[in-house]
């Protein structure tokens, strides 16, 4: 009997955190739904960025940008399951090749993002005092600027284009990982194990990058996950605006910039892009909740 | 506080806009000037002096009411942004008292039916709410209630009464979003507060159900709402702009999208530094508010001598 209980407990304790987690968050059935779709988003992404490279993007030429006027509005069909555009281009075909500006844009603007802030927020964390002040000061200016209007500021210093866009939407998200990043840093520094790794000799970088942030890490999962999901609508509304992904790029949010004046002749152009939109946040938001559910059971009430 | 928080935040808006690549002079006289107009006009607009010099020097201007001279008509900026600021601020207004008046209940209700279907159709739709890009859920609003039903307005600001129907939509699309953070986050503080002790104690002394939830649950639940009321205010200058451009509403954010499509830098910097400024303003007023929804701050706020910390939440 009492060999059975000390094996059952050593089972118990032999799971990681990570395998924990992971098992809560497979008995949350939305989450799972959400990581799924995600999954087979991003798979269609990659896939074309494949098919661009393999046909050296003769493809994304003919179907997705070229214009074909003479079938304009073409409401859906068989042929086209949601219809054509305004320029009579195929609104699915341009939704699937937007994913990489839409899906993969956003998740590197917040892994720029995220390097960053989280060097900062170590930094200001593990030394404190005056690096601390006058770095997290910094980052309360940075924070009090509504983000939307940073965006906007930064893009129209720079001008649109991929690259500006893309650093427009990541430093708004700076100030938010350092922070995390800081919190944490700076409950874990005081721990044992980070007096025994400075007492066996261990370099202030080794501490802070192999002792203290894979402990920290739970929450900053989830801020990234959510991040993703304000920076795709971040880039969404400065391409709506005008001032993202310029036209004709299949971005989602630049296709529904010319959809305001075509409402009354064809429903669909405005529908689906944004319809991709939504479902994509709701999946990445409903993933965050999920993470954070599992990686920090007592926060579930 | 506020004072290092206005400067910084100015600052930082100068920096931006100011560094941006392209000769302003070029801009004001075309490609065709000569070498020695464009020296004269970079000593004139005191371009050659560093950052930090023209910052102050703007600013000394900008607080006797001089923020420039737009590029492209010649016009000065404030007038300007003072014609279209007060716009803003309607639609902001009326954006934030939908989001409360959708939110706040749909929160209460939804925590006191914790678990029921009330509950759940409350946290999809708040879900929902929260995912949505407003700027499509504003094409939308125009497609049903304007161009189906013939109802409102879809675009442009009406005068006198006119301005209600006028504001409804672009209202509601700016609201919603708020109004799904505001209900998610009173229903967790309504949560918790009915946790406590002293609802016991209320029950238990025959306190009226309605009256415990109106003044045991909801007034000590308030503090966070306050909060996210507050901060979802600054997000909505923010998205302002989108929403003002879907309904050719003729705000701040429209203008300064329009200034800076047309590079007219003067205008976008003044109209940058309005939104960033009010919402500096906003959140100072949150954090006085505190003190009246909860002496308990006041309290604390004259020991301790602290700005309470409020986190930001993602844009919507």
């Amino acid at each position: 009997m009492s060999k059975d209980l000390t094996l059952n407990n050593s089972a118990v304790k032999s799971r990681s955190l990570w395998a924990d987690a992971w098992r809560r968050f497979r008995k949350n059935k939305m989450a799972v739904v959400s990581l799924v779709f995600l999954m087979v988003l991003a798979g269609i992404g990659i896939a074309t960025l494949i098919i661009d490279w393999v046909t050296n993007g003769s493809i994304y030429e003919s179907q997705v940008i070229s214009q074909n006027l003479s079938q304009r509005f073409v409401e859906p069909s068989l042929e086209h399951p949601l219809g054509l555009d305004e320029f009579g281009r195929d609104i699915l075909l341009r939704l699937l090749w937007g994913t990489r500006y839409s899906l993969f844009m956003s998740i590197a603007a917040v892994l720029a993002a995220g390097v960053v802030g989280i060097v900062i927020g170590a930094i200001a964390g593990y030394y404190g005092g005056k690096v601390d002040s006058v770095i997290m000061r910094l980052m309360d200016v940075v924070l009090s600027l509504p983000y939307m209007l940073l965006a906007i500021a930064i893009v129209a210093a720079l001008g649109p284009g991929l690259v500006n866009v893309l650093i427009s939407i990541a430093i708004g998200y700076v100030p938010e990982f350092a922070r995390i990043t800081r919190a944490s840093v700076m409950t874990i520094r005081e721990r044992e194990f980070i007096e025994a790794a400075k007492a066996v000799g261990g370099s202030d970088k080794v501490i802070i990058f192999n002792q203290i942030l894979p402990n920290s890490l739970a929450p900053l999962i989830v801020e990234f996950t959510m991040a993703i999901a304000g920076a795709i609508l971040s880039i969404a509304g400065l391409s709506f605006l005008g001032l993202g992904i310029q036209p004709p790029l299949p971005e989602w949010g630049a296709m529904l910039t010319n959809a305001r004046g075509y409402i009354r002749d064809a429903w669909h152009i405005t529908i689906f892009p944004g319809l991709t939109i939504l479902i994509t946040i709701l999946a990445l938001n409903i993933i965050g909740d999920g993470l954070r559910d599992a990686l920090d059971p007592k926060l579930k009430n | 506080m506020m004072i290092p928080v206005l400067i910084g935040v100015s600052f930082l808006v100068f920096f931006i806009l100011a560094v941006s690549p392209g000769d302003p002079t070029r801009m004001i006289l075309g490609q065709q000037a000569s070498e020695q107009a464009i020296e004269a006009m970079r000593e004139e607009l005191g371009l050659n002096d560093n950052l930090f010099v023209r910052y102050f020097h703007y600013m000394a201007d900008a607080v006797q009411g001089d923020f420039g001279v737009s590029w492209k008509t010649k016009l000065e900026v404030l007038p300007q942004v003072m014609g279209y600021f007060p716009n803003t601020v309607i639609l902001s207004l009326a954006g934030i008292l939908v989001a409360i008046l959708i939110g706040v209940p749909i929160g209460i209700l939804s925590a006191k039916k914790q678990y029921t279907w009330v509950d759940n159709v409350a946290t999809v739709l708040g879900l929902i709410g929260v995912a949505m890009p407003n700027f499509w859920l504003g094409l939308l609003l125009v497609m049903l209630f304007s161009l189906t039903l013939g109802w409102l307005p879809p675009s442009g600001m009406g005068q006198g009464l006119d301005l209600i129907p006028s504001l409804i939509l672009p209202a509601i699309t700016l609201g919603t979003g708020c109004a799904a953070s505001i209900m998610r986050m009173t229903r967790s503080s309504m949560l918790e507060a009915m946790r406590q002790d002293y609802i016991d104690t209320a029950r238990a002394k025959g306190l009226k159900e309605r009256y415990i939830t109106r003044y045991h649950m909801f007034k000590n639940a308030l503090i966070p709402i306050v909060t996210i009321i507050g901060l979802q205010f600054g997000m909505l200058l923010g998205g302002a702009a989108l929403t003002e451009t879907i309904f050719s509403w003729p705000g701040l954010g429209r203008f300064m999208i329009e200034s800076i499509k047309s590079k007219d830098m003067p205008m976008v910097l003044g109209s940058a530094m309005f939104l960033a400024i009010m919402y500096s303003v906003v959140n100072l007023l949150v954090d006085i508010l505190y003190a009246y929804v909860d002496p308990r701050i006041k309290a604390q706020y004259n020991s301790m001598g602290g700005k309470k910390r409020v986190k930001r939440f993602n844009f919507k």
